[in-house]
């Protein structure tokens, strides 16, 4: 027995003792070099680092993520996952744990967060229409059904926040834009701009916060709305770029955000064909068509708008292709993986993130060399989201 | 080489009136060919509900089986959800299908539906394979296996 007393103290003094006060001390660290990958069909997000290019946690327990998206609190350290079945979660990044879930509705795709990082709101399918939620507690503070007609309510697309705490959207089924004033959260003031075009499918907002710009399925061209106007209207901008042709068959919507302005120009996707259209954003003309690999599904510039990088619908969504914004020309088309759901850059634009949904991985490359740098396995990865978007108005 | 279906590309038949008429009599003709075929059933006491096709489609081989179930779930998913409960796209559970019949289903996957966001998928499978799919949603779509 004495003979072994002297090794139990030797471990309590060199292993129990330091790790107890490891346990004690939390690790500082800032959260601007972290992400989340959404893996699909698992219902659960990765937390990674873009500083080491690893995966630092998994977060199950989010239901359907079949169709997410993130939004992230202007502390960075919260990620707001909607999900496909209506769930918002509230994820801590830190902690690395799934803070709050609610499920708010019964089919949704999207959400925003306010300018002051307060209220989070929901773009609901089903029931048609936007929910808003404490930001801090999920606690829900308004509800602004999306309906038209005969007591009809539209799915609703394309939501992105505005300054003054305002989120602007689409009405799919209903042909309309509204915004949606929640600076008091108890009388929210609504303005609807209506027949905006048939089918608006997504929307974005510029990085000024100033112009939203909704894309129409139902027919060529894009509404455009200049939100800084005393009276603002809906213009229709790239009218006709199918020039009356027939559209190809569209396997997957495009989606939409601010990252398609890249310096003074747009790119947007075309749909149905196999172009980027791109407009000049003093007057929003056309300036250029750029054929592609297949139909644009997103069309994203690097932070720097030195290039922009496209991703391609089934069944041409094995490709990535990047376009040279000084002269217009594809430099570069690469072969991440099957099925290429989304790419995300690093908060500077150094390398760039692409999910390959069949391959069950993530493809990291330098966007300079265009080398990989490396791949993180994950189960059927989709949205790839870094905290940078907390601090870019749109996002 | 897997056999396509013996039917004009799809985009013809949005684009010109007369093949997509052509082809439109041709569907009707299948779809009342099909129609009496499962009258006929239900006539001689099998029952009309919506399994009650009139000759089971064959299923394809096990490794083309799962890519297409893998296409369903992850393809049509981006539209109608993963769990095909709807989203763009409305839900395909069979609740929400039962009201219309297999042969006109067929057809919504083979040629799309022309005015809505519905494309055609008649390039990426054969009519025997779309005719399974549609059992299958029928019967509540199996999972992909992990």
């Amino acid at each position: 027995m004495s003979g072994r007393k002297p090794f139990r103290v030797w471990i309590w003094f060199f292993f129990v003792c330091p790790l107890l006060a490891w346990g004690a001390e939390p690790i500082l660290r800032g959260t601007g070099d972290l992400g989340v990958i959404v893996e699909r069909g698992a219902g659960r997000v990765l937390i990674v680092n873009t500083s080491s290019n690893s995966i630092v946690q998994r977060v199950d327990g989010l239901g359907d993520l079949s169709h997410a998206s993130v939004v992230f609190s202007r502390d960075q350290r919260y990620a707001y996952v909607f999900g496909r079945d209506g769930g918002l979660s509230k994820v801590d990044l830190l902690r690395g744990t799934l803070d709050t879930r609610i499920v708010q509705g019964g089919n949704s795709i999207g959400g925003a967060i306010s300018q002051n990082g307060k209220l989070v709101a929901v773009a609901n399918y089903e029931p048609g229409g936007l929910k808003v939620f404490s930001a801090d507690t999920l606690e829900p503070v308004a509800d602004i059904p999306a309906a038209y007609g005969d007591g009809k309510r539209s799915k609703v697309v394309g939501i992105a926040d505005l300054p003054g705490d305002r989120f602007i959207y689409s009405l799919f089924d209903a042909d309309q834009l509204w915004i949606a004033d929640v600076r008091d959260p108890k009388a929210p003031k609504v303005e609807k701009f209506s027949g905006i075009g048939r089918a608006p499918y997504d929307g974005l907002v510029t990085p000024d916060g100033r112009h939203y710009l909704a894309g129409l399925f139902g027919e060529d061209g894009i509404a455009l709305l200049d939100t800084w106007q005393p009276r603002p209207a809906v213009q229709r901008i790239l009218a006709h770029y199918g020039q009356g042709e027939q559209k190809r068959p569209v396997y997957k919507m495009p989606h939409l955000r601010g990252w398609a302005v890249a310096g003074r120009q747009v790119y947007l996707p075309a749909v149905g064909r196999r172009e980027v259209l791109v407009a000049d954003t003093t007057n929003w003309k056309e300036t250029a068509r750029i054929a592609v690999r297949g139909q644009p599904v997103f069309v994203v510039a690097r932070p720097d708008s030195r290039q922009v990088w496209v991703n391609f619908a089934f069944p041409d969504n094995g490709f990535v292709q990047v376009i040279d914004t000084l002269t217009g020309q594809i430099i570069q088309t690469l072969e991440p993986g099957k099925a290429v759901l989304h790419l995300e850059f690093t908060p500077r634009g150094e390398a760039v993130w692409i999910s390959a949904r069949d391959d069950n991985k993530v493809v990291i490359y330098d966007t300079a060399s265009f080398t990989k740098l490396a791949e993180l396995p994950a189960e059927s990865p989709s949205g790839i989201f870094f905290t940078a978007r907390a601090h870019r108005i749109g996002f | 080489m897997r056999q396509r279906a013996v039917l004009p590309p799809p985009w013809q038949f949005f684009q010109k009136a007369s093949a997509g008429a052509k082809l439109a009599r041709r569907s009707v003709f299948f779809a009342v060919a099909v129609g009496l075929g499962s009258a006929a059933l239900s006539g001689i006491g099998l029952g009309y509900g919506p399994l009650a096709l009139a000759d089971p489609p064959p299923a394809p081989a096990p490794e083309r089986g799962r890519e297409l179930i893998r296409l369903v779930r992850q393809d049509c998913g981006s539209c109608h959800g993963m769990t095909l409960r709807g989203g763009l796209g409305p839900a395909l559970l069979p609740e929400n299908l039962s009201a219309q019949s297999p042969p006109a289903l067929k057809y919504t996957i083979l040629f799309g539906r022309p005015g809505t966001a519905m494309p055609p998928w008649q390039p990426f499978m054969t009519e025997a394979e779309a005719d399974w799919i549609v059992t299958q949603l029928l019967r509540g779509f199996p999972e992909e296996a992990k």
